[in-house]
C-alpha cells in the first residue's frame, strides 16, 4: 500500500515539484503515473524512496510512515522497494548474472541464495542465455530486462519504474511493459512513471495524471472519464 | 556480517585498486616514499641514540667520603647508591686504587718521581664510588639525593657532558616527531586523493547500491580497505628495501671504514627491525584507515 496526504516538496524559492499532493495505491495495484516534463513525476519517485523528504504532508509505504523512519534504517526499508530506471543503470564492467547478483550481495544474502535465486529470475526475464554477457553487449530491451531482473530479485512488494521505456524501440517497450505486467500479475504493486501515451492507453491500467506538481485525473482501470 | 559479505568487502577494495591502477600506484609509490624516509630516519636516529647513549654510560658521578668514614659507613652509601633506579652500575675505588691510577696516568715513563711519595699515599682521603646511570638527564637529581646521604663530604660531576647529552637528545626527540609528523599528513593527504578519486569513478555504483538497499557500512567498507591494503603494501615494499639496504650499508661500513669501528657501533640489523617492521606497518595500515575514512566522511554522503 502506498498512501500521499497532502504531500509537498519545494526545492527551493519558486514552483513546488509537488504541491498538496494525495494519493492512494493499493497493494497489488498496477499503475502509470503520466504528465509532461516538470509534472513532479520523478520527485514523485525520489519522495517514495526517500531519496527526498517532503516539505509537508506524509507518505506511508506498508503502514511504515516515511517521516519516522530513521537514516539509519533506510536501506532496509529500501529493500521492499524494486527500481527501474530509462537508463538502466547497469554496473558496466560486470556482466548479466553479476549484475543481478550484486542487488543480493548487497543485502547480504548467502551464496548460496544467490545461486539459486539469480538464474531463476533471469530465466523470468527471458534471460538465462545470457547470463555471462556484458551490458554493452546485449540490446537497450535487453539491458532493462537486467535491471528488471535486478530490482525483482530481492522480491520487492513494490516495484517502481521511472520512464522503464524511454530508451527503447516499440517492440522492446511493448515487450518491457508486458514483463511489468506479468510480474505485477505474481502479486507485485507496480507503478510506472512514463508519457507514453501509447502503452499507457493500451495496458487499460490506472492512470494517474500529473501537471505542474499537481494531480490533474485519476483514471482507474477501465474508466472513460478521468476524476 | 556474513562471511561472504567480508570476504566480497575484501575483494572490491582489491578491484578499486586495480580499476584506479594509476592513482593507486601513485599512492602506493608516496607512501612507500613516506614510509622509506621514516625508516631511512628510525635507522639513523637508533643508531644515533645508541652512540649517545653509550657516551651516556661512561659518564659517571663521584661520590666522595668524609674523612674518617668507616668502611661500614661507605658500604651503607654503596646500598643506597644501588636502591636509585637511574643507577645502572657503581664501582667502588679505594684510595691505593686512585693513587695507583694517577701513578699510571700522570707519572707514567717517569715513575721516580712517585717514588718520592713511598708509602705515604697523598690520594689517602680518596676513596670513592664511580656512578654510572641509565638516563643522564637524572644526573641533577641524583647528585642532590647523594649529597644528602650521611658520610657524603662531596659529590662530583660534569653538568655541561650531562646537559649537552640531555639537550642533544631533546633535539633528536623534537626533530623526528616533526619529521614523522611531516610524512604522516603527506601520505593522509595522498591517500584521500586517491580514495576521492576512487569515489568519483564509483560515483554511480554507489548511487544504485544505495537504491537497492546496501547499508552505509557495505558502501564505505571497499573504500576502507582500499586505503588499508594500499597502506600494507607502501609499507611492505619500503620495509623490504630498508632490509637489504641496511645489512648492505653496515656490511660496506664495516669494510670500508674500519677505523670507524671503535666510535661507531651499528645496531644490528634484527634489532632495528624488530621494531621497525610492526611501527612501519602499524603506520602504513593507520595512514591508510584515516586517510580514507576521513575522505568518506567528507566525500560519502550515504
Amino acid at each position: 500500500m502506498i498512501k500521499l496526504e497532502n504531500v509537498s516538496k519545494a526545492y527551493s524559492a519558486g514552483i513546488p515539484a509537488l504541491n498538496d499532493v494525495s494519493l492512494y495505491i493499493e497493494p497489488g495495484e498496477f499503475v502509470f503515473v503520466v504528465g509532461d516534463s516538470g509534472s513532479g513525476k520523478s520527485t514523485l519517485i525520489k519522495l517514495l524512496l526517500k531519496e527526498l523528504e517532503p516539505t509537508s504532508g506524509s507518505i506511508t509505504i506498508h503502514k511504515q510512515r516515511l517521516g519516522n523512519i530513521r537514516h539509519r534504517d533506510v536501506p532496509k526499508f529500501r529493500r521492499n522497494l524494486g527500481v527501474v530506471f530509462q537508463d538502466f543503470r547497469l554496473l558496466k564492467d560486470r556482466n548479466v548474472y553479476e549484475n543481478v547478483a550484486f542487488a543480493q550481495r548487497v543485502v547480504g544474502t548467502p551464496v548460496k541464495t544467490i545461486r539459486r535465486k539469480v538464474p531463476a529470475v533471469l530465466s523470468m526475464v527471458g534471460l538465462a542465455a545470457k547470463y555471462k554477457s556484458y551490458p554493452k553487449e546485449i540490446s537497450g530491451g535487453e539491458q532493462q530486462r537486467v535491471a528488471i531482473a535486478r530490482a525483482l530479485v530481492n522480491e520487492p512488494k513494490i516495484l517502481l519504474a521511472d520512464e522503464p521505456t524511454g530508451n527503447l524501440d516499440a517492440h522492446n517497450a511493448w515487450e518491457i511493459m508486458k514483463l511489468l505486467e506479468e510480474i505485477n500479475q505474481r502479486g507485485t504493486t507496480v507503478l510506472v512513471v512514463t508519457h507514453n501515451q501509447e502503452i499507457v492507453k493500451a495496458m487499460k491500467k490506472r492512470v494517474i495524471t500529473m501537471k505542474k506538481g499537481v494531480i490533474v485525473g485519476d483514471e482507474r482501470a477501465g474508466d472513460d472519464n478521468e476524476d | 556480517m556474513r562471511i561472504s559479505t567480508f570476504f566480497y568487502t575484501l575483494k572490491q577494495g582489491a578491484k578499486n585498486i586495480w580499476k584506479n591502477k594509476m592513482f593507486s600506484l601513485a599512492s602506493i609509490a608516496t607512501m612507500s616514499a613516506c614510509i622509506f624516509l621514516f625508516g631511512i630516519f628510525y635507522s639513523v636516529v637508533v643508531n644515533f641514540q645508541n652512540v649517545v647513549k653509550e657516551v651516556e654510560s661512561g659518564v659517571a658521578v663521584t661520590v666522595f667520603f668524609k674523612d674518617g668514614a668507616t668502611q661500614d659507613q661507605i658500604d651503607e652509601i654503596g646500598v643506597q647508591i644501588s636502591k636509585r633506579v637511574e643507577v645502572s652500575d657503581k664501582v667502588f675505588v679505594s684510595a691505593e686504587e686512585a693513587w695507583s691510577e694517577f701513578q699510571k696516568v700522570y707519572f707514567e715513563g717517569s715513575e721516580e718521581m712517585a717514588e718520592g711519595f713511598a708509602d705515604d699515599n697523598p690520594l689517602v682521603n680518596s676513596s670513592h664510588y664511580e656512578v654510572y646511570m641509565n638516563d643522564i638527564s637524572m644526573q641533577e637529581s641524583l647528585v642532590t639525593y647523594l649529597e644528602s646521604l650521611d658520610g657524603v663530604k662531596e659529590v662530583k660531576s660534569s653538568d655541561v657532558a650531562a646537559n649537552t647529552l640531555t639537550d642533544f637528545n631533546r633535539l633528536i626527540g623534537y626533530v623526528s616527531a616533526g619529521i614523522i609528523l611531516i610524512l604522516l599528513c603527506v601520505a593522509v593527504f595522498l591517500i584521500s586523493n586517491t580514495v576521492t578519486i576512487g569515489i568519483a569513478v564509483r560515483r554511480e555504483e554507489i548511487a544504485i547500491m544505495k537504491l537497492i538497499g546496501a547499508t552505509d557500512y557495505f558502501v564505505r567498507a571497499p573504500f576502507i580497505v582500499e586505503g588499508i591494503l594500499i597502506g600494507i603494501i607502501g609499507s611492505a615494499l619500503p620495509l623490504t628495501v630498508l632490509f637489504f639496504m641496511y645489512r648492505k650499508i653496515i656490511f660496506y661500513v664495516g669494510e670500508k671504514f674500519r677505523w670507524l669501528s671503535g666510535m661507531l657501533e651499528f645496531l644490528p640489523v634484527d634489532k632495528v627491525f624488530s621494531t621497525l617492521v610492526p611501527v612501519a606497518l602499524i603506520l602504513g595500515v593507520g595512514i591508510g584507515f584515516l586517510g580514507s575514512r576521513l575522505t568518506i566522511r567528507k566525500h560519502l554522503k550515504v
